[in-house]
């Protein structure tokens, strides 16, 4: 008695019954699919939030004020200077110190407005103009599609120019080419240096609607000499940012004469943890995705349980001729069991490429990304599906009696 | 276990053993069939003994509830007597377990049953094949024999045609092919011609003659008295008891000498088995 025989035997029994075969492999096909599909959308999911934080810059911290601390109003009470100290220029300077802040790589001070820019009657609200050192160029990632970022010189001479992004350039200049042009902001012409490569859009907020000017110039005309906005620091690597995130508090909190149980009236944002709390929660995600398609995987093995007990019921007479002729118990067992396990990898099989090929196509807006870990397990597990579930049926089979199965109708 | 080396043995798959009735066949001594528990116990079979040498050509007769159901099942390898003594072949079989009685049904058993039991949907060819497969035998040397085994019945030109595509007397002449492709000890048909008109009847009866004269052991179960007399010998069972036991010459004469035939043939019988058993 050979294996391949018995194989044979239950390949035709599954040709037997094509339409229910299909069917039945249809809900592993289904199963498997989903599982490597959904656990692809998740990863692409994470995969496209981890993208848009590493747009921002992976390295960066950013300072901002913090007012009241926690809104208890603690250091109003503590001290005698004034509740919540301004972010300052020599603040900012501070925090380039190499013997206290050696993570440190740069630190840009940065003040913000939303001005309206016009240019020959085209007038267009900036999302955000940031005045700051040329350093914040590559602290936050952003590239130019064309033209010079600023430079030092522009910042020391409070030179009138400025860095557009894509939304502004096209809101003001259409087709034209903006660069040397002059654009006007409050009635003061800015010269146009470069335009932005785009980042595209986050959620609701346009990142290219953005425009960057020399720090001391938005001093001089928008903003005045007053506090920053935020300071925006690079840390040295990625893996440095925990260190340069301690060093700015100490940096700072001593500046600001803080007590240290005082809470900080500063806060520092660190696009790293930033990173690692979205990359847990898409992780999380994930895992849910995988959880539901898994049941439906379960489901599908079940219906194959079901459409074995059928065939089992159905060819009873079949297995008493097989047997009263000297089929062995395993022989019976081996090709209902090869039939069930037939279904579910045919129907893994099939999975597996229904699966690769939805992951071609954005899902709910997302690129999933594939997890090759996912493909081995779903098409194992539904392997292991069809053993499971057949074995109850073909233990049914194999266990028949030959008289009683001969007398079957 | 002691009879599954035996199973092996190729001189036993030879079948044709010769008209000589020197070694017996079948071989039941006092066997008994009981179903259900104490109170409500059905006996089934209450002590038959017979032996059937090779080349032998039995029907067994009964009306229905006579046993020779039972019987039949027990002569098949199919069930295991409640108490009593089977030896198929020299096999004793009353205590094999399930694999080995599979062994020996495929090795020493061909079955030809009522109703065809062929395989749907699976061709002739294919259907006489399958003893073979589970038999372990190749691919090649498989298709030979069932080829010859189909051209000795008949329905060479047949061979690709599925059971629906055949006539109930071709079906039932596949599923005698099936039963001698493995050149088994027995041949054991449960009423062959139950399910047949009177012409296809004549010709399965015609190739069960055949077979006999070519030396095979045929046992017959029937109730049809036409049928059983083509046989050489007839037992007729009522109650789970053998009434009567009756040789060729006698056999138009059966109920007459019921009787008279019983007592003798019975002692017979049961001394010969005693004989061999020993």
């Amino acid at each position: 008695m050979r294996i391949r025989e018995v194989f044979r035997f239950a390949v035709a029994g599954l040709r037997a019954n094509k339409l229910r075969s299909a069917l039945t492999t249809l809900g592993i096909l289904i199963g498997v699919g989903a599982v490597i599909l959904l656990v692809a959308v998740g990863k692409g999911s994470g995969a496209q939030v981890q993208a848009n934080i590493n747009k921002l810059g992976t390295n960066l911290l950013t300072v901002s004020r913090q007012a009241g601390g926690f809104g208890r109003g603690a250091a109003r009470n503590t001290g005698t200077q004034s509740s919540v100290s301004a972010l300052t220029l020599s603040d900012a300077q501070a925090l380039l110190d190499p013997t206290n802040a050696p993570d440190v790589l740069s630190a840009s001070p940065v003040v913000t407005a939303s001005p309206t820019a016009t240019f020959e009657g085209a007038t267009h609200q900036i999302g955000q103009l940031v005045g700051t050192y040329p350093a914040y160029f590559t602290a936050t990632n952003w590239e130019l599609a064309e033209g010079a970022p600023i430079s030092d010189d522009d910042v020391a001479q409070a030179r009138k120019v400025i860095v557009i992004g894509q939304t502004v350039a096209t809101d003001l200049f259409g087709t034209m080419d903006p660069i040397g042009q002059h654009l006007q902001i409050n009635s003061v012409p800015y010269t146009v240096e470069g335009v932005l490569a785009s980042k595209g859009s986050t959620g609701l907020n346009d990142a290219d609607d953005f425009a960057v000017a020399p720090l001391t110039t938005m001093q001089n005309s928008l903003t005045g000499f007053g506090s920053l906005n935020q300071i925006v620091v690079e840390a040295k690597s990625s893996s440095a940012t925990t260190a340069a995130q301690d060093e700015i508090t100490s940096i700072l909190t001593a500046r600001h004469h803080l007590a240290a149980t005082a809470p900080p009236d500063f806060r520092v944002l660190n696009q790293q943890s930033l990173l690692a709390t979205s990359s847990s929660t898409t992780h999380t995600f994930t895992v849910l995705l995988g959880a539901v398609a898994a049941i439906s995987l379960v489901v599908g093995g079940i219906g194959i349980t079901n459409i074995m007990l059928v065939t089992v019921t159905e060819r009873t007479r079949e297995i008493g001729i097989r047997k009263a002729l000297g089929a062995p118990r395993a022989a019976i067992l081996g090709q209902f069991l090869i039939e069930a396990v037939l279904l579910s990898l045919i129907g893994g099989a099939l999975g597996v490429i229904a699966g690769l090929v939805g992951s071609q196509f954005k899902v709910a807006g997302v690129k999933p990304v594939i997890v090759p870990a996912s493909i081995a397990l779903a098409f194992a597990v539904s392997a292991l599906i069809g053993l499971f579930f057949g074995s109850f049926p073909a233990n049914r089979a194999a266990k028949l009696h030959p008289i009683q199965a001969l007398r079957h109708e | 276990m002691s009879g599954a080396g035996g199973i092996g043995d190729p001189a036993g798959l030879s079948g044709v053993n010769g008209a000589s009735g020197v070694e017996p066949v079948i071989e039941l001594t006092d066997v008994r069939k009981t179903y259900g528990m104490d109170g409500t116990a059905v006996h089934a079979l209450r002590g038959v003994s017979l032996t059937v040498p090779a080349g032998d050509y039995v029907a067994i007769m009964g009306a229905s509830g006579s046993g020779k159901s039972t019987l039949m099942n027990i002569v098949g390898c199919l069930d295991v007597p409640t108490s009593g003594r089977y030896l198929l072949d020299g096999i004793e079989v009353e205590h094999l377990a399930d694999r080995q009685l599979a062994l020996v049904r495929n090795r020493k058993i061909g079955f030809v049953f009522q109703s065809f039991n062929l395989l749907p949907r699976t061709t002739a060819l294919d259907n006489v094949e399958l003893p073979l497969v589970y038999a372990g035998v190749g691919t090649a040397e498989r298709r030979r024999r069932a080829r010859a085994a189909l051209e000795l019945v008949g329905l060479g030109d047949r061979m690709g045609h599925k059971p629906q595509e055949l006539s109930g007397g071709q079906q039932q002449r596949v599923a005698v092919a099936r039963a001698l492709v493995t050149a088994p000890s027995l041949i054991l048909a449960d009423e062959p011609t139950g399910n047949l008109d009177s012409t296809s009847s004549a010709d399965v009866m015609a190739l069960f003659d055949r077979l006999h004269a070519a030396g095979r052991t045929i046992v017959l179960i029937t109730h049809e008295h036409d049928i059983a007399e083509h046989a050489e010998r007839a037992i007729r069972l009522m109650d789970g008891r053998i009434v009567s036991d009756e040789r060729d010459g006698s056999r138009g004469r059966l109920s007459d000498h019921r009787t008279e035939h019983r007592n003798e043939h019975r002692t017979e019988h049961r001394s010969a088995s005693q004989g061999s058993a020993s």
